[in-house]
C-alpha cells in the first residue's frame, strides 16, 4: 500500500490576490477530507493556487482544485510553486470540463406525478393496441399457414409440443392431483357436519372437470411455458437473430410465433385432460381412505350426477388458454430490447400477463356458460 | 531499475486443460511506457491480459505486478493492488444495467469513501476525459455506439487514477477517424497521468500512434520485444510480414 498523507489547505490574502495553499496528497482517496470545507469557500478575486508543498496529486484532487478555482473567480487558475505535474493535470481537467452543465431536471412534485400517470395511462393504451394488433396478425398468419399445411413447420411445431407439452405433463399432474386432495378434504370436513359426506363426489366432479384442471394447467402454462417462449424469442431478438431471419427473407411469425400458438393450441387440452384426470384421483383417494366411500362407487356416483357437460366445459377453455400463453409469450419476446435487463423485465411482464389473463378469461367463460345456463 | 519495472512475467505456463497458451514466457513492463502486444489471433494476448490480472490462474511461472505476486497476497493486498489498475475489455462490459455514469462510479463507491455528490461530479469528469459529450451520462449501455461504449468503458478503467492501465483491442470495430482520436486520447492521457499502458491490439495504426514498446507473443512466448523500428528489422516470418505487408508498410510510413 502507498503510503498517503491527508490533504489540507490554508486560503491567505494579500492585497488583491487570494492564495489557496495546498499541501498533503490530493488523491482519489484522500480528497474527501477536504471536500465540504472547500465547498463552503466563498470568494471573488484573482485566485492562485501554490502547490509547492503538494504532495501526490491526481484527476480527482485536481478536479477539486479546479472547481474550487472556479467558484472562488471567474478567472483562469494561475497556478504557483513547483510540482512535478500539478500544472499540465490542472489544466487537461480544467480543459475538459470547460462545459455548460447541462440542467439537471428535478424529479419529484404533484405536477411529475401527474405526468407520470398519463403516461402510464397512454402506455397502457398503447399496450392494449398494439397486443390486439399482435393477435390480428397472429390470426392472419396461423390461419394462412393452417390453410397451406404444407408451408408448416412441423418439425418445430412437434419440438415445442415435446418441450411444453409432455415435458410439463408431471408438474401438471402432480399439481392437479394435490388440489384433487385439498378439494376433497375440504369438502369432506363440511360436509361431515350435514351428514352428508357422499356429496363430496359432486364437488370434486364439478370443482375439477369444470374449472380447477383446465386452470392449473393454464397457470403452470404461464409460469413454465410462457416465460421459456419470452426468454428464446428474446434472446434471439437481443443477438440480432431475429434480424438476420429477416434480411434471409424468413418471417418471425412464420418460423417463430404460428408453430409456437398451434402447438400450445393443440397440446393444452391434453395436458387439461390429464391435469383433470389427476385431480380427480386425487379426490377418490380421500373418498376411499378418509370416508369410506369406494372408487367403484365413486365413479358410478361421479357418472349419475356430474353431467358430461362439465367435462366439456373445462375442455373448451384450454386451447384457448394455450393460445393466449403462447401469444403473450411471442409478443413480449419480440418486444425485448438490446439489454439483458430488458430480457428480465419482458420476461417478467410476460409471465404476469399470462396469468392475469388466464384468471380474467376464466372468469369471462364462467359468466358466459352461467348465462347460457349450462 | 528493478522498481521502475511494473510487471515482471518469468517463466510463464498457462494452460487450458492439455492446451498450452503459454509456455516460458518471460516479459517486462517499465514504468510510464505504453507496451503494445501483438500476435497471431489465438496466440494467448487476451489470455496473458488475463493472467496478469488475475483472472487465468497462471500453470506455472510468476507474474509480479508493482513488486508483488498475485498468489501470494492475502485478499486485502490484492484488493490494494486492484485499486491500482483499470482493466477496458474488448467489449466494454460495461454492467448493462446501469447508466455510464453510474457505471464509472462503481469503483469509486467500492474502494473510496467519497461521497455521492463528489463521485458523481468525478465520474461526469471522467466521462468528459474519455471524450464523450456531457449527455452521455446519464444513458444506459446500448443506448450508445459502440465507440462511445469503449471510451465509456475507459471512463470506468480510468475511475481510481490508477498506475496501471490494461487496454484489450481498444480501437477494434471502430472507424479509422474514430480510432485515431482514440488512439489520441489514450497518448493524452499516458502522458498527463504519467499512466503505464498494457495494449493488446491488432491495429498497427494504433500501435505506430501510441506505443513506446512492442512485445510480439508467437510460439507460447514472446518472440521479441523492441520498438517499432527494431521490430522491423526483427528477422522471423510472422513479423516481417506484420510490419512489410500493405497495412503495416501504410501505417508505419515505410
Amino acid at each position: 500500500m502507498i503510503e498517503t498523507s491527508t490533504p489540507e489547505f490554508a486560503l491567505e490574502t494579500s492585497g488583491e490576490q487570494t492564495i489557496l495553499r495546498v499541501s498533503g496528497d490530493w488523491t482519489v482517496r484522500t480528497v474527501q477530507a477536504v471536500d465540504s470545507d472547500l465547498r463552503a469557500l466563498t470568494h471573488t478575486g484573482r485566485v492562485v493556487i501554490d502547490v509547492s508543498d503538494l504532495g501526490q496529486l491526481d484527476t480527482a484532487g485536481a478536479f477539486v482544485l479546479d472547481r474550487t478555482a472556479r467558484q472562488l473567480s471567474d478567472d483562469e487558475p494561475e497556478i504557483r510553486g513547483e510540482h512535478p505535474i500539478a500544472d499540465n493535470l490542472i489544466s487537461q481537467v480544467h480543459a475538459v470540463t470547460d462545459v455548460e452543465e447541462p440542467k439537471r431536471k428535478r424529479d419529484g412534485g404533484l405536477i411529475d406525478m401527474l405526468e407520470r400517470t398519463g403516461r402510464g395511462f397512454h402506455h397502457m393504451l398503447q399496450e392494449a393496441m398494439a397486443t390486439l394488433a399482435f393477435l390480428g396478425e397472429t390470426l392472419v398468419t396461423t390461419s394462412r399457414l393452417l390453410l397451406t399445411p404444407w408451408k408448416l413447420r412441423w418439425t418445430s411445431i412437434v419440438a415445442v409440443m415435446e418441450e411444453a407439452g409432455l415435458d410439463a405433463m408431471p408438474i401438471v399432474a402432480f399439481l392437479s392431483f394435490f388440489v384433487g386432495l385439498v378439494v376433497a378434504f375440504i369438502g369432506a370436513t363440511t360436509l361431515r357436519d350435514l351428514g352428508s359426506e357422499v356429496f363430496t363426489v359432486e364437488l370434486v366432479g364439478f370443482a375439477m372437470l369444470r374449472e380447477l384442471g383446465v386452470l392449473l394447467t393454464g397457470i403452470v402454462l404461464a409460469g413454465r411455458t410462457n416465460s421459456s417462449f419470452t426468454a428464446q424469442i428474446g434472446t434471439m431478438k437481443m443477438r440480432q437473430e431475429i434480424d438476420a431471419m429477416q434480411t434471409l427473407g424468413l418471417k418471425p411469425m412464420d418460423v417463430l410465433v404460428a408453430p409456437r400458438i398451434i402447438a400450445m393450441v393443440v397440446v393444452t387440452p391434453v395436458l387439461a385432460f390429464v391435469g383433470t384426470l389427476s385431480g380427480v384421483i386425487g379426490g377418490i383417494i380421500v373418498g376411499w381412505l378418509a370416508l369410506d366411500i369406494n372408487p367403484a362407487l365413486f365413479l358410478d356416483r361421479l357418472q349419475n350426477n356430474v353431467p358430461v357437460d362439465q367435462f366439456w366445459i373445462g375442455m373448451s377453455k384450454a386451447p384457448v388458454f394455450g393460445f393466449v400463453v403462447a401469444l403473450i409469450a411471442c409478443r413480449q419476446g419480440l418486444n425485448v430490447g438490446g439489454s439483458v435487463q430488458s430480457l428480465g423485465s419482458k420476461t417478467t411482464t410476460s409471465v404476469v400477463q399470462a396469468i392475469f389473463s388466464i384468471i380474467v378469461i376464466d372468469a369471462l367463460f364462467a359468466i358466459f356458460y352461467m348465462e347460457m345456463g349450462v | 531499475m528493478s522498481e521502475h519495472i511494473i510487471i515482471r512475467i518469468r517463466d510463464l505456463k498457462t494452460a487450458y486443460g492439455d492446451h498450452v497458451v503459454h509456455e516460458h514466457l518471460d516479459l517486462d513492463v517499465r514504468k510510464g511506457e505504453i507496451i503494445g502486444i501483438i500476435g497471431p489471433s489465438g496466440c494467448g494476448k487476451s489470455v496473458l491480459l488475463r493472467a496478469i490480472t488475475g483472472l487465468k490462474k497462471p500453470a506455472a511461472g510468476s507474474i509480479e505486478v508493482f513488486g508483488k505476486q498475485l498468489e501470494t497476497l492475502s485478499e486485502r493486498e490484492r484488493g490494494e493492488i486492484e485499486r491500482r489498475w483499470g482493466v477496458m475489455f474488448q467489449d466494454g462490459a460495461l454492467f448493462s444495467n446501469l447508466t455510464v455514469r453510474e457505471n464509472v462510479m462503481v469503483p469509486m463507491k467500492e474502494h473510496t469513501n467519497l461521497s455521492e455528490q463528489l463521485s458523481r461530479e468525478l465520474a461526469d469528469m471522467k466521462i468528459l476525459m474519455a471524450g464523450l459529450e456531457p449527455s452521455a451520462s446519464a444513458k444506459f449501455p446500448s443506448d450508445l455506439s459502440g465507440g462511445m461504449r469503449k471510451r465509456a468503458a475507459l471512463a470506468r478503467a480510468l475511475a481510481l487514477d490508477p498506475e496501471l492501465l490494461f487496454l484489450d483491442e481498444p480501437t477494434a470495430g471502430l472507424d479509422p477517424i474514430t480510432a485515431a482520436a482514440f488512439d489520441e486520447l489514450i497518448r493524452r492521457l499516458q502522458k498527463a497521468l504519467g499512466l503505464t499502458v498494457f495494449l493488446v491490439t491488432h491495429d498497427v495504426d494504433t500501435l505506430n500512434a501510441t506505443c513506446d514498446r512492442i512485445a510480439v507473443l508467437g510460439d507460447k512466448h514472446v518472440l521479441a520485444v523492441g520498438t517499432i523500428d527494431e521490430l522491423r528489422a526483427f528477422d522471423h516470418p510472422w513479423v516481417q510480414e506484420y510490419f512489410g505487408g500493405p497495412r503495416g508498410r501504410a501505417a508505419t510510413g515505410h
